[in-house]
């Protein structure tokens, strides 16, 4: 029953604060065609679409596939709309691979998205619903109290988080779509940076981008005619758990440790650090490196600050994470997951351009949204699984 | 394909205004009802998948809190569709094709009250061209009842009558909202509110929520003494703007019947999600339905119309003739977006 599916197409917007050149379908044309060209296809060959972003307050557009079916060539064709909260980006292209591995289509078009400048996400984050406290501090007030704890249970270094926005802004540097471009960018500037919710500095914090991300998924007999090199699907998994109840652990949460063990069964893996090359990690404040490297079991509890300061995330360590420059130098929010996912499969289909990894054989696209409650996960490779 | 069946299907008594239970507290009750009938337990379920809509609450991530209504722990894996939860059906029917797991749980909640839902529905248009000029969903739908009209496609009379049948059947469901024993005649003494429709043209604002419990092969038949096995599903979207489009055909309807295969065997029984009483003349003719087809004995959304439940709750309601013995072949409908834009269309039998 159930069907290869391969990555043969990825085309990506250049990421903005403002994107005033374009519409919201401007946008998501621009990087859907790119994923077309690359796979060698036109809107006529695509058999379904499905898009995926955050909320529809950040743009004002209430269910926008509707809006936004004539632009994506969807007429006469299924499209669907995933919103599964920061981790949108992720499960959209799940979802959209299991409509290949299903066998119902040959090739489905898939497109992630926001486009944060034509309305205020600040805003939409704190809306004061009945009965309920609102926090007045965007995802970044929400996840300070996490990063907290982790640097007391763990006892790690403070420029811990420092570090890697140093490394991924560097690393954005060789990436032409990614937002941030900051060639000087120094630990010591990032610890001058004002501090916004302590413990995370302005520095240390994802920008907030307009921009689109696509890619085509393709049959098995699909990619056998595309022109380029396809990534194969090897696993992919989709875990959440409730918000807030008493015991449960926000800083190594359940559902991240359950789907990492979901997507490495199902792509044969029994020892991530050695067998995966690189990975795309969801790091929207500088310290969920360091916790999510223990969370995905890449390295020992208590000991992920260490990969950093030892630089084994950087691009020559032993597991290199956002090669890109991650979300930390791009974030529209509803496409930074399905970034992570196009990254990775760049990478095993030797595309990433200047910011490649020498020899990718498997690599691991992350994403995490709500209260650190939704995980989507997906390993692709460079042969088929 | 893989033989997939709904199982088990539960809904709240839909309500014009429901104040007292949060959307959390008013999935609960429907979740574990869904799962009783369809003898799975939530620590047994596959998979679990949802549709909901941020902007009917008017918060974002509005769908995260409702996951409590789950009990989703140990964590569970899990998906949600910012759409009608029919298409949360569809996911949930796609992920079972894929083999690995065989049972799935699917709701829908909505709260149609909280907001003008007039004005809400308007943000589903193109924002630079449409949203701004403020057409609100009834009035968009009496430009398309007024082009059916003029195409000799349907009377007033014939409208009237989809009323009064549906609020009519609609006495017998427990769930319904909107029944009682109407006259044509009657209804069409009353003035319009968006001429050509009429209030008894238009579906009633409703809160509620609604669960489908889906199980595969084996699964089904044991859990089942008689399962509605789904033998088509498929969907499909046409043109955004109306004057893209025929108003007064659904083309996105007719081949997503042709897909599903509804025309290949007889059809005893349609739940066709028409919020307005023209729409399910131009469904009839889409899906090629014969007069002899029962359409909406639930009263469908004439009687009760959640947004974002009504689509999930046809396929609930139709596959329950089934589970019920009532019917051997059934066709479930759901829509989304003005006119008619998108749509989806299961069809299910019995085999027992």
């Amino acid at each position: 029953m159930s069907n290869r599916v391969a990555v043969i197409g990825v085309g990506q917007t250049k990421y903005a604060s403002k994107r005033p050149d374009v519409s919201i379908a401007g946008l998501l044309r621009e990087a859907a065609q790119r994923a077309l060209d690359d796979a060698g296809l036109t809107y006529a060959d695509i058999d379904a679409v499905v898009i995926g972003k955050a909320p529809d307050m950040f743009e004002g557009v209430m269910m926008p596939e509707l809006y936004l079916a004539d632009a994506l060539g969807a007429n006469g064709k299924p499209i669907m709309r995933v919103h599964t909260a920061g981790s949108v980006g992720g499960s959209t292209a799940i979802v959209a691979s299991h409509l290949v591995e299903a066998g119902i289509h040959e090739r489905v078009l898939t497109v992630a998205f926001e486009k944060q400048s034509e309305s205020d996400a600040m805003w939409a984050l704190t809306v004061r619903p009945p009965f309920q406290p609102s926090t007045v501090g965007g995802a970044g007030g929400y996840f300070a109290p996490y990063i907290r704890a982790y640097m007391r249970r763990s006892g790690a270094p403070a420029d811990t988080g420092m570090r890697t926005v140093v490394k991924d802004r560097l690393n954005a540097l060789k990436n032409p779509y990614a937002h941030l471009h900051q060639p000087d960018i120094t630990l010591e500037q990032v610890a001058a940076s004002p501090m916004l919710w302590d413990p995370i500095r302005y520095a240390e914090t994802c920008p907030s981008s307009d921009g689109a991300c696509a890619m085509v998924l393709a049959s098995e007999s699909a990619a056998a005619k595309a022109p380029g090199k396809p990534a194969w699907v090897h696993g992919t998994a989709m875990r959440s758990e409730p918000t807030m109840f008493a015991g449960r652990d926000q800083v190594n949460p359940q559902a991240g440790q359950d789907c990492a063990r979901d997507v490495y069964k199902a792509a044969g893996i029994t020892n991530p650090r050695k067998e995966i090359d690189c990975a795309e990690i969801y790091v929207p404040f500088s310290w969920f490196e360091a916790m999510w490297m223990e969370n995905l079991g890449i390295a020992p509890l208590g000991e992920g600050w260490k990969m950093v300061q030892e630089g084994a995330t950087g691009m020559d360590g032993d597991f290199p994470v956002n090669m890109s420059g991650g979300v930390l130098s791009s974030n529209p929010i509803g496409a930074s997951g399905m970034i992570r996912y196009a990254e990775a499969a760049m990478q095993v289909r030797g595309t990433a351009g200047e910011h490649q990894l020498d020899g990718v054989r498997k690599a691991m696209g992350h994403a995490y949204g709500g209260g650190s409650q939704f995980f989507s996960m997906w390993i692709v490779g460079s042969e088929k699984p | 394909m893989r033989d997939v069946a709904v199982v088990g299907f539960a809904q709240t008594a839909y309500a014009r205004s429901e104040l007292e239970l949060n959307e959390t507290e008013m999935l609960m009750p429907v979740i574990h009802q869904a799962l009783e009938r369809g003898g799975i337990p939530q620590k047994e379920i596959g998979f679990t998948v949802s549709g909901s809509c941020d902007y009917l609450a008017g918060q974002p991530f509005a769908f995260v809190m409702a996951l409590d209504a789950v009990g989703a722990w140990p964590p569970i894996r899990e998906s949600h569709v910012e759409m009608d939860g029919a298409w949360a059906l569809y996911e949930a029917w796609v992920r079972l094709q894929c083999g690995d797991i065989d049972s799935a749980l699917v709701y829908a909640f909505g709260k149609s009250s909280l907001g003008d839902i007039r004005d809400v529905l308007t943000l589903q248009l193109d924002p630079y061209y449409t949203q701004p000029l403020w057409p609100d969903s009834v009035s968009m739908a009496a430009l398309q009842a007024r082009a059916t009209l003029d195409a000799g496609k349907a009377t007033e009379r014939e409208m009237a009558e989809i009323a009064a049948r549906s609020r009519r059947d609609a006495r017998a469901n427990a769930a319904a909202q909107v029944t009682g024993d109407f006259n044509a005649d009657a209804l069409l003494a009353e003035r319009y509110i968006s001429s050509p429709l009429r209030k008894h043209d238009c579906p009633p604002i409703s809160d509620g929520a609604a669960a489908i419990v889906l199980a595969a092969g084996d699964l089904a038949q044991r859990v089942s003494k008689r399962p509605a096995w789904i033998t088509g599903i498929d969907h499909r979207v046409e043109a955004h703007g109306l004057g893209m489009r025929d108003l007064t055909a659904s083309a996105s309807t007719r081949i997503a019947g042709e897909r599903a295969g509804v025309g290949e065997g007889k059809v005893d029984v349609a739940e066709l999600h028409a919020p307005f009483t023209h729409q399910e003349i131009i469904l009839r003719e889409a899906l090629g339905l014969d007069d002899d087809v029962r359409v909406n004995p639930s009263g469908g959304a004439l009687a009760a119309n959640a947004v974002m439940v009504a689509g999930l709750t046809r396929i609930g309601e139709a596959a329950q003739r089934i589970i019920d013995g009532d019917a051997n072949r059934v066709v479930a409908h759901a829509t989304s977006g003005p006119c008619l834009q998108q749509n989806l269309v299961c069809v299910m039998e019995g085999r027992s």
